[in-house]
Formats: C-alpha cells, sequence, structure tokens
C-alpha cells in the first residue's frame, strides 16, 4: 500500500511539473479574480488560496469540481483538458458573493 | 438559516441514505442497533478529528491529501459493501429463513455486522468533517449572528435523517420474498455510485485520466443539485456530467460483486438442485 501510494505520489508530481498553474484568491468570501482565462485543450492546475478565517468549498457543477479549502490555507485542484467554454463555479459555503467564471478559450 | 439548511442537509444526507440501507439490510441479525449506533459515533468522532486537521491532510501528497483521503475512504467502503452482499449471498437466505439461528450462524452475523459499522462509521466521516467544517466556519466568522444559522444547520440534520429513516422504513415494508433481493440490489448500486466517486477523486487530484469528460451531459434534464437529482446520486451514483473513467469503475464495481454474489451463491444453489432429486 505505502509502495502504491509512493508511486501515485511520484505520478502526480510527475504531472504537477508539465501543467500550467493559475491562482485563485478568496477574501471576504469572494474570489479574486472573478473570470479567469484558462487555455483550452491541455489539463490546469489550480490553486486557491483562502485568506478567510472560514473554510469554503470550490464548486462547479460545469466543471465537475469540488474542494474544501481550510480556513487560512489553500488547496490544488485539477481542471480539464476543457473544450473553449465558460465554466462557473462557486463558494459553496458563502454562494451569495463567492462566485466567479473559468474562461477555457 | 435556510441557505445554511440546505448545505448541511446535502451533506447529510448521503450518510443518512446509507445507513438506512444498511440498517434495513441487517434487520434480522440480533443486536445489530448497537453496532450501528457505535459505527455513527465513532463517525462522528472521525468527522471531529478530520475537520480539526483539514489543513494537514490536505497539505499531505503535495496538496492532493484531500481527493487521497476521499479516494480511499470510498475504497474502503466499497470493498466493505461488495463483502457484505456476496456474504449474504451464501448465507442470507439462512437468515431469512430462520431469524435466530444456532451459534454459528449468529457469530458470521456479527462478522458480517462489524463490517457494516465501518461501512457506517466511513459515510459519516466523509460527509461529517464537510459539515463540521462548515458550521464551525459559520460560528467562528459571524460571531454573534451565527445563531439562526446553525439553527439551520440543525434542521438541515435532522431533514436529512428523515429522509434516510424513511428510506428504511420503506425498505421494511418490502415483502420478506423480495427483501434480501431489494436491499443487496440497492447496496450493490451503492458500492458501484461509491466507486464512481472514487474514481473522481483521482481525476481531481491527476492521478488518473477523465478519458472523455463528460461522457454525457443530462444535467439539463436532471441537475444532480435538484432534490430527485440529489437523491438518485445518493442511491445510485447518478451523475448528470459523468468522466469516462467513472463510468469504468462503476461497470467494473457492478461486475466484480454481481460476479462475486453468482459465485456465493451457485454451490447452495446446486446442494438444494441435489437434496430435491
Amino acid at each position: 500500500m505505502k509502495r502504491f501510494l509512493f508511486l501515485l505520489t511520484a505520478i502526480s508530481t510527475g504531472a504537477l511539473a508539465a501543467d500550467p498553474e493559475f491562482l485563485l484568491v478568496i477574501r471576504d468570501h469572494r474570489f479574486q479574480p472573478a473570470e479567469l482565462t484558462v487555455p483550452a485543450g491541455t489539463r490546469v492546475k489550480l490553486r486557491i488560496e483562502n485568506q478567510d478565517a472560514a473554510a469554503e468549498e470550490f464548486e462547479s457543477y460545469t466543471l465537475h469540481r469540488e474542494k474544501i479549502v481550510p480556513g487560512k490555507g489553500s488547496a490544488l485542484i485539477f481542471i480539464g483538458p476543457l473544450s473553449p467554454g465558460r465554466y462557473p463555479f462557486f463558494g459553496e459555503f458563502h454562494e451569495k458573493t463567492a462566485e466567479g467564471v473559468i474562461i477555457a478559450k | 438559516m435556510f441557505a445554511a439548511a440546505v448545505i448541511v442537509f446535502r451533506e447529510v444526507l448521503e450518510a443518512a441514505i446509507v445507513i438506512g440501507i444498511i440498517a434495513a439490510a441487517t434487520r434480522s441479525v440480533p443486536a445489530r442497533g448497537r453496532w450501528l449506533a457505535a459505527g455513527l459515533l465513532a463517525g462522528l468522532a472521525g468527522s471531529a478529528l478530520v475537520a480539526v486537521f483539514a489543513d494537514a491532510i490536505g497539505a499531505m501528497a503535495s496538496g492532493l491529501g484531500q481527493e487521497l483521503f476521499n479516494a480511499g475512504v470510498l475504497g474502503i467502503a466499497v470493498l466493505m459493501l461488495a463483502w457484505h452482499n456476496i456474504w449474504m449471498s451464501s448465507h442470507g437466505a439462512a437468515l431469512a429463513a430462520e431469524a435466530r439461528t444456532v451459534g454459528g450462524d449468529i457469530r458470521d452475523g456479527r462478522r458480517s455486522l462489524s463490517i457494516l459499522l465501518v461501512v457506517v462509521g466511513l459515510a459519516v466521516l466523509r460527509e461529517g468533517s464537510e459539515t463540521v467544517l462548515f458550521l464551525t466556519g459559520i460560528a467562528a466568522s459571524e460571531g454573534s449572528g451565527s445563531g439562526p444559522m446553525l439553527l439551520g444547520g440543525l434542521v438541515g440534520i435532522l431533514a436529512g435523517a428523515a429522509v434516510g429513516y424513511g428510506l428504511y422504513a420503506g425498505l421494511l415494508r418490502v415483502p420478506m420474498r423480495w427483501f434480501f433481493g431489494a436491499t443487496g440490489l440497492l447496496v450493490l448500486l451503492l458500492a458501484a455510485g461509491m466507486a464512481s466517486q472514487a474514481a473522481l477523486f483521482l481525476i481531481q487530484a491527476a492521478l488518473l485520466p477523465s478519458l472523455a469528460a463528460p461522457l454525457w451531459d443530462t444535467s439539463a434534464l436532471l441537475p444532480v443539485n435538484s432534490v430527485l437529482g440529489m437523491l438518485l446520486h445518493s442511491l445510485v451514483g447518478y451523475d448528470p456530467r459523468p468522466a469516462g473513467m467513472q463510468i469504468v469503475f462503476y461497470i467494473l464495481a457492478l461486475a466484480a460483486i454481481a460476479g462475486g454474489m453468482g459465485l456465493a451463491n451457485r454451490p447452495r444453489r446446486a446442494n438444494l438442485r441435489k437434496g430435491t432429486a
């Protein structure tokens, strides 16, 4: 099992190096930037930094992703490869303010 | 308050459905109530721990700890459910025929129960830790205004538990003739749905390719945030935009467990035929 986990980690770090990375910041229950343009047709690494004290859950139906971002913490999410288009996302724990869209070009 | 209730309901629903099905599936095993309660309590305690260490877990495996943790929890639950179903295929008929049999069967029944206790614990652990993070976040950030939100959370928990209980009560009304078939099928689909979810976490962590994502899109027809969509998601693993790899996992789990059940069932059938000849 340990060896298997190690293998998984090795594969993932290999993947980490190749994928372009983008940063999203959560502050006062809002995403910054609220509009993020990423390349289409390739897997993209999204780093989400939560500067609030409260935890947030990054969620997107169209991206098919869901991940907890602890308060004063950060999280890593891989998305795509996406076809060109708009992909709305939101913070499930503060849905009224935490909204954004990823634009794949 | 309403928003908080909906969020907590969504988190609680999945665990409540798992518990409802398992409570029904084990109706004929003595002392199952204590086992289920123990699983529930262990899951709640685990939830609090996971919530406290969310940061540390998330930071493991270069930031992909949460995905590995979730996929691991789901994977163990799938194995346990598979084991239960295959075991029931060889012993279920005996349990159904004579609810209180001699020592050996009861001991076997206990072993099966302890497996299901783990599944209950894991289901509560996964959904519970997110609920704890959400509610403690509210309590921390809203200060004195957090009362109504926490009350909403309580409403959400009760509503989720009510659905789980409804499912349980409904299953108990199924005639005994079809009962083990019905619960066996539900456990089978539950396990397949969990396998597909585990695949999604591994895709999210870039440990698996998605193969065609999404393979199809029925989100306009039946969105997963609708009540029916949520129920079907928890019950049979409905996903409006599945990745190809999720379908591969779903079908593999379904085929492996159904195959195991068929194999476990065969010797008994053969014996029966011999007995009547």
